[in-house]
């Protein structure tokens, strides 16, 4: 899997539990951000090129290449609109949460 | 040349909690593309370490390490003689530290690793303020900026003081390699990180990251703040190596300062006087490059 998936988080019943000083172990996420995002990033495939300077630039690496068509990890996506300002295609469009939906 | 087709699709940075938008992601994602799962990281406090180490949560696949704010240099001197000392000779060890971190209080930790010689890469994301604590001014806020320990108002402009060349700084101890470059020219940085996997000994970039929460610009802005940066001369692209720097992007003119300061928050406040003194900052900071640099190469 390319990205780390969300595991559900188990509280440490004893203290052989608990983190040991500043250092934990690697690539541990318990919870989405996506509750932050306003708007959402859609892109329209026809005017993709493939170029892939959001998947560059997008600050929370959530743009997936793996596949015929770029994929955004929803989950992880704030929305902030980075890729859609700066593809030179203007293949991305922010629409206001909740109506990316409906498209 | 790093080719985007040959970039891994593993992210080992990911689902941190930085303001939406901040450049700081795409540092952190891009450096450890490029150096892969064998690293280790050293995390001073800054927003960097805050944001991706939110217990439960590490954001970082790789193994990293929060410490004291001044210590990077310590740490990654301690990493480097640790991995020698069990024979370790694949594992790249990375510091990610802030300008206040790097420029201010851990100044003399880096000054020290980089004159021991260790070997390490030190990426200083300069967000031009200690942004972690409320937006506080560092050695490496630029002159006319807003911060809430160089307030502007009627009596003053902002930060009197001109951002201190640590680039220069990290030249004076001839260093193997070091870097200024910008998190709104991914290619350029990431070309630059290629380059220290390769070589032994202290590797030094300094990268510009526009920050949308300190500096007053709206989210989907911070490649195109991060560019006029370069374009109107407030920020340089350049590399020094083997006793020689390199500009990697001249500008034939340089934009006015304006373009560049409108679009912030932290200069709204400046007037046609206090704009003429950044425009005389840069313009003699300019002479500087193109006669040492510029001239001087050709
Ligand atoms: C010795 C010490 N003094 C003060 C602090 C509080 N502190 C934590 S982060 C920080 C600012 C960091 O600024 P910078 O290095 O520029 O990183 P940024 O937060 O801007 O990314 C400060 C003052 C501390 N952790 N340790
Ligand atoms: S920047 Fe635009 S054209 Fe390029 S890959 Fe992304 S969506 Fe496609
Ligand atoms: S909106 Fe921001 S976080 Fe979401 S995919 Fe675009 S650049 Fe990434
Ligand atoms: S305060 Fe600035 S540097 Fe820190 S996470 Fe937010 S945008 Fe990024
Ligand atoms: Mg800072």
């Amino acid at each position: 899997m390319a990205k780390p998936q969300i595991v559900k988080f188990k509280f440490p019943e004893s203290l052989e539990e608990m983190p040991l000083g500043p250092s934990a172990a690697a690539g541990i996420l318990t919870e989405p951000n996506a509750g932050w995002r306003v708007q959402s990033p859609v892109i329209e495939h026809p005017k993709c090129t493939k170029c892939l300077l959001c998947w560059v630039l997008c600050p929370e690496g959530v743009i997936g290449k793996e596949n015929e068509q770029l994929e955004i990890d929803m989950n992880y996506c704030k929305g902030c609109g980075l890729c859609a300002h700066e593809c030179p295609k203007d293949a991305i469009t922010m629409v206001q949460e909740g109506e990316a939906d409906d498209q | 040349m790093v080719k985007v087709k040959n970039l891994t699709d593993k992210e080992y940075l990911y689902g941190h909690k930085a303001c939406p938008g901040c450049g700081l992601g795409t540092i952190g994602r891009l450096a450890l593309k490029i150096l892969g799962e064998r690293t280790i990281v050293a995390l001073p406090a800054s927003c960097m370490s805050t944001v991706t180490t939110q217990y439960p949560q590490m954001n970082y696949s790789v193994p990293s390490l929060t410490m004291a704010f001044a210590g990077t240099g310590a740490v990654l001197t301690g990493m480097s003689a640790g991995l020698k000392a069990q024979g370790v000779t694949d594992v790249h060890v990375l510091g990610l530290a802030g300008d206040g971190g790097t420029a201010d209080i851990g100044l003399q930790a880096l000054s020290g690793a980089v004159e021991r010689g260790d070997d390490f890469i030190y990426i200083c994301y300069d967000n031009e303020a200690y942004m972690n604590t409320g937006v506080q001014r560092s050695s490496l806020t630029p002159i006319g900026a807003n911060t809430t320990n160089s307030p502007s108002g009627t009596a003053s402009y902002g930060e009197k003081k001109p951002k201190k060349n640590l680039f220069e700084i990290m030249i004076a101890h001839r260093i193997p390699y070091a870097a200024t470059a910008s998190s709104a020219y991914p290619y350029d940085f990431m070309n630059k990180m290629e380059k220290t996997k390769s070589l032994r000994g202290p590797k030094f970039i300094h990268i510009m990251c526009p920050c949308p929460t300190g500096w007053g610009f709206a989210s989907d802005l911070t490649v195109e703040i991060g560019k006029l940066a370069v374009e109107t001369g407030m920020w340089y692209l350049a590399e020094y190596e083997n006793g020689k720097v390199k500009m990697n992007v001249i500008p034939k003119t340089l934009k006015p300062v304006e373009e560049y300061l409108i679009k912030q928050r932290r200069f709204r406040h400046l007037n046609e006087d206090t704009i003429k003194l950044i425009r005389e900052h840069r313009d003699s900071e300019w002479r500087i490059i193109r006669e040492r640099w510029v001239l001087s190469n050709c």
